[in-house]
């Protein structure tokens, strides 16, 4: 097997720094996720469509001459707010119902924001440009472009204010409570609807951050949603719900395998290996649960 | 029952006659098959099993490129059709091409079924949402993989061998008309007689608590594996006769569409009534009968609508007709009704 990553350490170092840079931005995503699956019990299908949305924020202001980092900030203030239109539009409709009928009503919004915004930005692969160059390690062996440094730095100032905001913040002790006991919560007089809109937006604004840092490091394009839900679905099925340290480290194991994927099996399979990833960890939860008698549920 | 009689022999007439009948319309019946045998299928373990799959698109797929390469690969090499792009460098003959699709379809529906039986044991072991989001990673897993292999056509794409010239002009449309026609009756005498059994009633007790059922000493894994396996077996035959009509296979576009055809099947069995006979099947023909008539207006905006017909179906039309319908009739399925319950539950919505 005469594979180039073994041949040569340097691209496995590149590889596995890569892979730590880009998994950290799936941790945000995955974070947004575990948030709100673990307050409102919804599996959002639309997840990787906000963060393409995010994303589109950031490019369009990338266009109209603004430094497209801005769009760190005015992303997730714009994506807050679509994220409690989708909330009150469709999400409350099936927020205690049957856990099937809210996969399919998060699919159809996926299918509805992926075609909205190849109507409205066009089938284009794009990029914004950050113009922050390169930072050489190891006599140049390894290059690392400083925008990935950049957004890596990002998610995890914003990943811990949001930790901090959740320990300190009256809404943050609400958003627990109800993730507690929703009905314990209602009783002490939370307002569970209030919550879980704010549960959505907050989620929404995580993916407009690391939409905006995604169109900053890597590429967009309107199709290009799924796979981060399914790659945030994934982190958060290894790490459980409501394991931050897990998130974290499961993502960066996530982007390391994604790299190396990438070098070994070919570019044309990558998102390929990342699906067939997620079938594989669910058989071996699966199997390692039977022998308990017990399933994923 | 001898209504029913008089039901079933008036559709297979109207079936019959149909291509003669509205002969522009052939292609769009011979879809309205395989659409009403896929949405049948999902149901058996979508609606009957409650094993609401994404995934049912992987044997479509599979069947789809497995029909189209043996038909080519029992004749010509197959490396060398895609190469060339296939239909200009080598020609089947009449004999060729029948032989060839009768080979792939046996082909088309046994392979996805052993399939079915293998990954079965590991995937039906998962429950609600993660066997959902499972199978939806499968079938885009299967997408993405098998448009970068090089022996199908890769991404370009694949070419079915184009239909022989037996010297009628309609003979094409016809002869896939007759073979999806006769699909759909197959499905639909196995589908019944399958619901008339116990088996039914099994996959029944599985949906409503899956543990129960086996604490009174059911093997319900054998039995979801069954279940799955069968839908594997139409949606194969499916894949493969759609293969044919359409004429070009794509990875991600026509074959593993998971963002068309994967999410049809499970809405119309959703519109029609899950875990009915005949809601599907009326499923299918509203949803193409909608989308044939309104797609065109919509030119281009249809993803939009399938967008949002999807979540208005789900959030405020989750029984579908045949749901709505059995709760207005209770008495025409069969289900006696204390009046005074009744008007009590009403009271109580």
């Amino acid at each position: 097997m005469d594979f180039l990553v073994f041949q040569y350490p340097m691209i496995t170092v590149q590889a596995c720094l890569d892979g730590i840079l880009l998994g950290v931005l799936f941790a945000l995503i995955a974070y947004g996720m575990a948030l709100q699956w673990g307050v409102m019990n919804i599996i959002n299908i639309a997840q990787g469509d906000l963060v393409i949305l995010g994303g589109y924020i950031a490019y369009f202001m990338y266009l109209y001459g603004i430094h497209p980092a801005w769009g760190v900030i005015v992303a997730p203030v714009i994506m807050y707010f679509v994220g409690i239109a989708i909330y009150k539009l469709v999400i409350n409709k099936v927020v205690d119902r049957d856990l099937f009928i809210s996969i399919l009503a998060t699919f159809g919004i996926s299918i509805l924001f992926m075609q909205l915004m190849n109507f409205a930005f066009g089938a284009d692969v794009v990029l914004a440009n950050s113009g922050y160059g390169t930072t050489m390690l190891f006599d140049s062996n390894v290059v690392l472009p400083n925008s990935k440094i950049f957004s890596a730095f990002i998610s995890i100032l914003f990943a811990a204010c949001l930790v901090i905001y959740m320990k300190k913040s009256k809404l943050g002790r609400a958003i627990r409570a109800t993730a507690q006991n929703a009905r314990a919560a209602k009783i002490l007089g939370v307002d569970t609807e209030k919550v879980y809109a704010a549960t959505f937006g907050i989620n929404a604004a995580l993916c407009g951050v690391a939409g905006a840092l995604i169109s900053i490091t890597f590429t967009i394009h309107p199709y290009m949603g799924l796979p981060y839900t399914i790659r945030s679905f994934m982190i958060v099925i290894v790490a459980g719900l409501g394991n931050l340290p897990g998130v974290a480290m499961s993502g960066m194991g996530l982007g390391v395998f994604e790299e190396f994927a990438d070098y070994i099996l070919g570019t044309e399979f990558r998102i390929g290996s990342v699906f067939l990833l997620l079938v594989l960890i669910l058989v071996y939860r699966r199997f390692k649960l039977s022998r308990k008698r017990e399933y994923l549920k | 029952m001898k209504n029913n009689l008089i039901l079933y022999i008036g559709i297979l007439i109207f079936g019959l006659a149909a291509p003669f009948l509205f002969p522009a319309f052939k292609v769009q019946l011979s879809i309205l098959c395989v659409l009403i045998v896929l949405a049948t299928t999902w149901n058996i373990q979508g609606g009957e099993m409650g094993y609401n799959s994404f995934g049912n698109i992987l044997f479509y797929g599979l069947g789809m490129y497995l029909c189209a390469s043996v038909q080519v690969g029992m004749f010509f090499p197959l490396a060398e059709w895609t190469e060339s792009g296939g239909e200009k460098t080598f020609v089947h003959t009449p004999t060729q091409f029948f032989q060839g699709m009768a080979v792939g379809l046996i082909v088309a529906a046994i392979v996805p079924t052993i399939i079915a039986g293998l990954i079965g044991y590991s995937i039906l072991g998962l429950r609600g949402h993660y066997f959902a989001i499972c199978t939806l990673g499968l079938g885009v897993a299967a997408g993405e993989i098998s448009g970068g292999i090089e022996i199908i056509g890769a991404g370009q794409g694949f070419t079915t061998p184009p239909f022989p010239d037996v010297g009628s002009l309609e003979a094409r449309g016809e002869f896939f008309y007759f073979l999806s026609f006769f699909t759909l009756i197959l499905t639909f005498i196995a589908v019944r007689s399958i619901y008339s059994t116990r088996f039914k009633l099994i996959l029944n007790a599985i949906r409503d608590n899956e543990d129960k059922a086996e604490a009174m000493g059911i093997e319900t894994m054998k039995y979801k594996i069954i279940g799955w396996m069968i839908s594997a077996f139409f949606c194969g035959l499916a894949g493969g006769i759609m293969g044919g009509l359409v004429g070009y296979i794509d990875s991600t576009d026509v074959a593993f569409d998971g963002r068309e055809m994967g999410v049809f099947m499970v809405l119309m069995a959703i519109l029609g009534g899950k875990g009915t006979l005949w809601g599907p099947i009326i499923g299918a023909t509203i949803f193409h009968i909608f989308k044939e008539g309104f797609w065109t207006f919509f030119l281009g905006w249809q993803y939009v609508a399938l967008g949002v017909l999807i979540v208005v179906i789900v959030i405020y039309f989750p029984e579908g007709i045949m749901g709505w319908l059995r709760e207005k009739y209770p008495e025409r399925f069969g289900e006696v009704v204390d009046e005074k319950d009744r008007k009590a539950q009403v009271e109580l919505k």
